[in-house]
């Protein structure tokens, strides 16, 4: 086994390409859990990426439209640095979710990358990343490629990263709109979701995004609710107005598009019904 | 089936508690936490989980708190690692230390050491934390003994000490 | 009254005591003698042991609930370099069993395996990792078994014994006064909790190091009990006692879960194998497998009462789920049983409790030890009987309230001091917690960071438990606790086995030493099995035990003292007395300093402490099987979201009958842990176990409460001393975790209107059900 702290991108890809089955280790927190454990053989090759500076890196892209741009986070900015300060500000949800991600030890090393790589359905940033329609920047010695992160993720711990591949980060707009993130699991802190949800207002489009969590072998997209309520609100008002006969149906409909199941941590029945209660009670603070 | 050997011939250098150690023969699966109490005598830091789920093991990584159970020590060469050893010169006692005892925060112990790295990094960032700052900066660190109580206690008397020496 | 956030000492009476007493004595907050090493990092927890030329071991474990083994192949183990030693059932030298009570577990799975994670073979190598890889390439071809999973069925003796000792730990029944008793309120209901772990933060660990003739070993355990280990290892090994040495090594937390035998066999085979010191520690996985729980337990009961609500007769069928190995499920039965009642006055019962073996996770000793499945289940009723009576639950719980000298269901009168409705009472006047703020942080709301509720979702339940609870050993046992102590020139040396576990017996004694023989400075010894036994550190007992057997070494050093000061003085002892640091004649005038009239004296005294014997119950379960009994009394406000069914426990408020707070602040920590505890139990701690499978092995997935999830804690301490108690302190380590759990559970009823009849509660049981 041996271990390889390459400290830029470059290097990282070619280490990739002539060892195209070695582990990236990003904050760590998935993986060493998992050699701990011995549920993982103890990979030949590892790359670690702690030492790439330009992983940890975000930027603002301003756009040429008027809208609010994009901004591109690195795969390995830790979720400490989403929970306060500039980036909280442009992407509430992503900060409301970051703060749920494990406790505060394991924020200051996770990162999105590693949600990424590993493509648990409960991995907190992922109903984020689904909710605003970010792209997936990976990159190998060959180039680079942008995927949807809805066609990233394919599967429980399932993804389109191919070998020699690296997540470098992604890219999401700046939405004019409220946006938000609620996860239930049976603890006030530190706790895997049994289901989670993010909602995303984007006013300029007159489109409102629900994403959920831990209710399905991927992050699932409520396309039917989300098109349901661009029907019902008028995405212009100011404040909104949300009826209580809205947000149900909105709940119901998101609960309706669920897909969960029976384990140790909870029950399908039960998911379904929280995430229905999650959505429901998002949309209500939307227009609070 | 053949498995490499345990032992790797490379060797790789920590920077611990300000001070250079050099580590040989290792597996490079090892944790930061097992190198840390197994090959370089520090075991202060402990292991209660392997998963981060415990804090057990806090320690300051450039500053960072940090599980060491989810470092793997090969990984980090480049570090300034500070452990619950290096946090006041020998047989000395950090104010926050010192609060533990007073207050009656330590029972078994086992949690302690991964609990006062996270104290004094919580009032590094956050001299005077309200009540439910405190609560959540530790709420990585699970105590199964004291219920906390004591430990809050012990965090407040800090902050209300600190704040006296700041005042004078 | 003491709020959380400030220490008990602050209060006021608390502080006029402590200002009055000398720095370390029994009444003051004392410091732990192993305070400063923990807060360092320098304490030497079990697994932080090393030794030259020292091997790890590690342990195959069965990965099915029940199965036949029909080989074991270790010859692919053999092949990894660095392996040192493979054990085996056929490799153990001496007694193939161990067990607490019976010993019916083999030290190596033979034959059969009857619980998944059950040992079936042991190596030793040179890294962890070596030892992984090792434990890998041992082959077992299982035959798999359907398991018994269903303690009705091993009651109703429908399927195949499971073990050869058959499929029923214990039975007992209760009869007590007239069956046929009856009332114009009756009230019943079923009460389930699910398997507790008592998750103590350092996991199992020692170092086992051989002897240089191969023939004996010293054994350095994290355990309660040294000397119950040693007799247990002993006898497996094929060696003589005294060839066995245990020393306690530090222990990171207990609460029942290392009374029972774990790595302790294993690791000292395979130092005896080697010629090498071995080092086991288990991984948090492999300590869910390798401890014993809390018995999950289905509890039916039955309450006549008058239309004044007073309690007429019980009935109860209690079933505790043993698991695979007895353990010690006969005793936790018992406690079950005999704390049917709670803390209530009760003419008469039937009471019917059952034990039973099953391919599920072996149970034993958790904090609370049966009474907390007795409690929950108790608790339940009152709050029903106060509701049929027009009663609240703090009037019905008074109405009925055990005195000093009421009998228990056994026919054992109650003489322990038994202030149950000064329990009640001073709870009830505690304050509550204010309202929740309309614009209350989304962190403090049910649900925490998870943000899932908006003040407008959340609503507010108060409820109450009381409970009684039994201290020491039961039903005939020889409970016993040894101590020395010795002063030699002004220096106080205290020697004993007792295991600290966290608890604080080390500064208990110091303390009591510091007292009795005005010294400031008391050395303690090594705790080993090179003096006789401090029986468990369990069932709230140290305190008492190995307390009064401080004591009493101490007082008799005293009189050697007093005799050596009083020859030297022409004075009669009888005059002498200790007053602070000096020995003085109460009459006269001498006023000797404790190191002066000391020096060059050697005064050596060993005790052995017992409390008043106790008996077994008969057939009918009659029969002084308790010791002493202490009380204690909470309330609960929570709040819930009652459309996701999450719960925070915002405060608790408790009156402990504690008989004298010998040192408040650990008095303070022992309540604010148990309740944490307790109210894990109440809404996020289960192993999760079906088909025999345990599903939540791990810290992830086994929710213990976090900072955020801690309540806040008011309490009161009762101060009635109890003249049987040694140093008139009652145990105050199991009250605050029984009656907590009952007292949240009804919370969550007052809360939301559900009938809670199972704990944990899972969100499901309030939103869905």
């Amino acid at each position: 086994m041996s271990v390889l702290t390459p400290s830029t991108i470059d290097e990282v890809l070619a280490h990739l390409a002539e060892r195209p089955e070695a582990l990236l280790l990003s904050g760590g927190t998935d993986v060493m859990v998992e050699i701990n454990m011995a549920h993982r053989k103890a990979p030949a090759e590892v790359v670690a990426l702690r030492r790439v500076e330009q992983l940890r890196l975000w930027r603002h892209n301003p756009s040429s439209e008027g809208t609010g741009g994009t901004v591109t986070i690195g795969s390995g900015l830790p979720y400490a640095e989403m929970e306060h300060g500039p980036l909280a500000e442009l992407f509430p949800a992503l900060a409301e979710a970051a703060r749920t991600v494990g406790s505060p030890q394991i924020r200051a090393a996770g990162t999105l990358g590693g949600n990424l790589g590993t493509c648990s359905p409960a991995g907190d940033g992922l109903p984020v990343l689904f909710a605003l329609d970010a792209i997936v920047h990976l990159r190998s010695i060959g180039g680079q490629r942008d995927v949807p992160v809805a066609d990233f993720m394919v599967g429980v711990k399932q993804n389109v990263l191919e070998p020699g591949e690296l997540v470098t980060g992604v890219t999401m707009p700046i939405r004019h709109g409220w946006q938000g993130y609620s996860k239930v699991g049976v603890r006030n802190a530190m706790v895997i979701a049994t289901a989670s949800a993010c909602l995303a207002m984007d006013r300029d489009r007159g489109a409102v995004t629900l994403a959920l969590g831990a209710v399905g072998t991927t992050i699932i997209r409520c396309r039917d609710a989300e098109g349901w309520l661009a029907g019902e609100l008028d995405l212009s008002a100011e404040p909104l107005d949300i009826s209580d006969a809205v947000a149900q149906e909105f709940g119901r409909r998101a609960a309706a598009d669920a897909r969960p199941i029976d384990d140790h941590r909870s029950t399908a029945a039960y998911r379904g019904h929280a995430v229905g209660v999650l959505s429901s009670r998002l949309l209500r603070r939307a227009a609070a | 089936m053949t498995q490499e050997p345990i032992g790797s011939p490379e060797i790789y250098r920590l920077q611990v508690n300000g001070e250079s150690h050099d580590v040989q023969d290792a597996w490079l699966g090892e944790s930061l936490l097992y190198v840390l109490r197994e090959r370089l005598g520090l075991p202060g830091s402990k292991g209660a989980c392997e998963q981060g789920e415990c804090g057990s093991c806090t320690v300051l990584l450039d500053g960072a708190a940090v599980c060491a159970c989810l470092v793997m020590a090969a990984s980090a060469t480049d570090a300034d690692i500070v452990t619950v050893e290096g946090l006041a010169p020998d047989a000395a006692l950090t104010d926050v230390q010192a609060a533990f005892l007073d207050e009656g925060a330590v029972q078994c112990g086992f949690c302690t050491p991964g609990l006062i790295v996270a104290v004094h990094h919580l009032l590094e960032h956050n001299p005077e934390p309200s009540t439910l700052e405190t609560r959540e900066a530790l709420s990585g660190n699970i105590c199964r003994c004291t219920g906390y109580g004591r430990i809050f206690a012990a965090v407040d008397a800090v902050v209300a000490s600190r704040a006296d020496q700041a005042a004078r | 009254m003491t709020e959380a956030s400030a220490p008990p000492a602050a209060t006021a009476t608390a502080t006029e005591t402590v200002t009055a007493l000398r720095p370390g004595v029994l009444g003051t907050n004392a410091a732990r003698p192993d305070g400063v090493p923990k807060v360092q990092g320098r304490f030497a927890f079990a697994n932080d042991l090393w030794a030259e030329n020292m091997l790890w071991g590690a342990t195959l474990r069965s990965p099915h609930p029940y199965a036949r083994i029909r080989s074991v192949d270790v010859t692919g183990a053999w092949k990894i370099a660095g392996v040192e030693a493979i054990v085996t059932a056929e490799d153990v030298p001496g007694q193939p069993t161990y067990g607490l009570i019976r010993q019916d577990q083999h030290v190596f799975a033979s034959g059969y395996v009857r619980f998944r994670g059950e040992p079936v073979a042991a190596v030793a190598a040179d890294h962890p990792e070596t030892c992984r890889r090792a434990l890998e390439a041992i082959v077992v071809d299982y035959e798999v078994l359907t398991p018994l999973t269903d303690p009705e069925e091993a009651i109703a003796g429908t399927r195949e014994p499971i073990h050869p000792d058959g499929n029923l730990i214990r039975h007992q029944r209760i009869l007590c006064g007239d069956p046929e008793a009856t009332g114009p309120i009756v009230v019943e209901g079923t009460y389930e909790m699910g398997m507790q772990d008592q998750a103590f933060l350092g996991p199992e660990a020692a170092l086992a190091v051989p002897d240089d003739d191969g023939a004996g070993l010293e054994l350095y355990i994290a355990t309660q009990w040294l000397h119950e280990d040693r007799k247990q290892v002993a006898a497996c090994l094929g060696l003589p006692e005294e060839r066995v040495r245990l020393v306690l090594g530090g222990v990171g937390g207990a609460f029942g879960a290392r009374e029972d035998i774990s790595l302790q066999v294993h690791c000292s085979l395979l130092a005896l194998r080697t010629g090498r010191p071995i080092k086991m520690q288990y991984g948090r996985e492999e300590s869910f497998y390798g401890h014993v729980h809390r018995h999950p337990a289905k509890i039916w009961m039955r309450h006549s009462a008058s239309a004044a609500g007073e309690i007429i007769k019980i009935e109860a069928r209690m079933v505790f789920d043993g698991g695979a190995y007895a353990s010690t499920s006969p005793a936790v039965l018992i406690n079950g049983v005999t704390h049917a009642q709670g803390p209530y006055r009760c003419a008469n019962a039937i009471v019917d409790g059952y034990a039973t073996r099953t391919n599920n996770p072996p149970c034993g000793a958790m904090r609370g030890f049966g009474v907390v499945q007795a409690c929950f289940a108790h608790e339940g009723q009152m709050d029903k009987l106060a509701a049929a009576a027009g009663l609240t639950p703090v009037e019905v719980r008074l109405r009925n309230a055990m005195r000093t000298g009421d009998p228990l269901i056994t026919g054992q009168p109650v003489d322990s001091v038994a202030p149950v409705e000064r329990c009640i009472r001073e709870t009830d006047a505690l304050p509550m917690p204010p309202d929740l703020a309309s614009d209350a942080d989304v962190l403090s709301l049910p649900g925490g960071t998870g943000r899932t509720a908006d003040r407008g979702h959340v609503v507010r339940g108060v409820g109450y438990g009381v409970a009684i609870k039994n201290l020491m050993y039961s039903e005939a046992f020889d409970d016993y606790s040894t101590a020395r102590c010795q002063l030699n020139d002004g220096v106080v040396t205290l020697k004993f086995a007792t295991a600290e576990v966290g608890q604080g017996f080390l500064m208990l004694a110091q303390q009591i030493a510091r007292t009795i023989l005005g010294v400031d400075d008391v050395m303690l010894d090594t705790i080993d099995t090179q003096i006789g036994s401090s029986g468990s550190t369990s069932a709230s007992r140290q305190t008492w035990m190995s307390g009064g057997a401080v004591d009493a070494a101490c007082r008799k050093v005293r009189e050697l003292l007093f005799e050596a000061v009083a020859d030297r003085y022409g004075l009669p002892a009888l005059q002498l007395a200790i007053e602070g640091t000096d020995v003085v004649d109460t009459i006269g005038t001498l006023r000797v300093p404790v190191g002066e009239a000391s020096m060059g004296l050697r005064l050596d005294e060993t005790v052995e402490y017992r409390h008043r014997p106790t008996e077994d119950l008969d057939e009918n379960g009659q029969g002084n099987c308790h010791v002493a009994f202490a009380f204690v009394a909470h309330r609960a406000v929570v709040d819930v979201d009652p459309e996701l069914g999450l719960v925070k426990v915002v405060q608790i408020a408790t009156a402990q009958d504690v008989g004298r707070a010998l040192n408040p602040l650990s008095v303070a920590g022992q309540i604010e842990g148990g309740i944490a505890q307790g109210l894990g139990l109440a809404v996020m701690e289960e192993i999760v176990v079906t088909d025999g499978m345990v599903r939540n092995a791990s810290f992830t997935d086994y929710l213990l409460p976090t900072t955020l999830d801690a309540p806040t804690v008011v309490f009161s301490l009762i101060e009635e001393p109890d003249p049987q108690a040694p140093l008139g302190a009652k145990g105050v380590g199991e009250p605050p975790c029984i009656s907590v759990t009952p007292a949240i559970a009804a919370a969550i009823r007052d809360a939301t209107g559900r009938d809670i009849r199972r704990v944990p509660v899972r969100p499901q049981d309030i939103c869905l059900a």
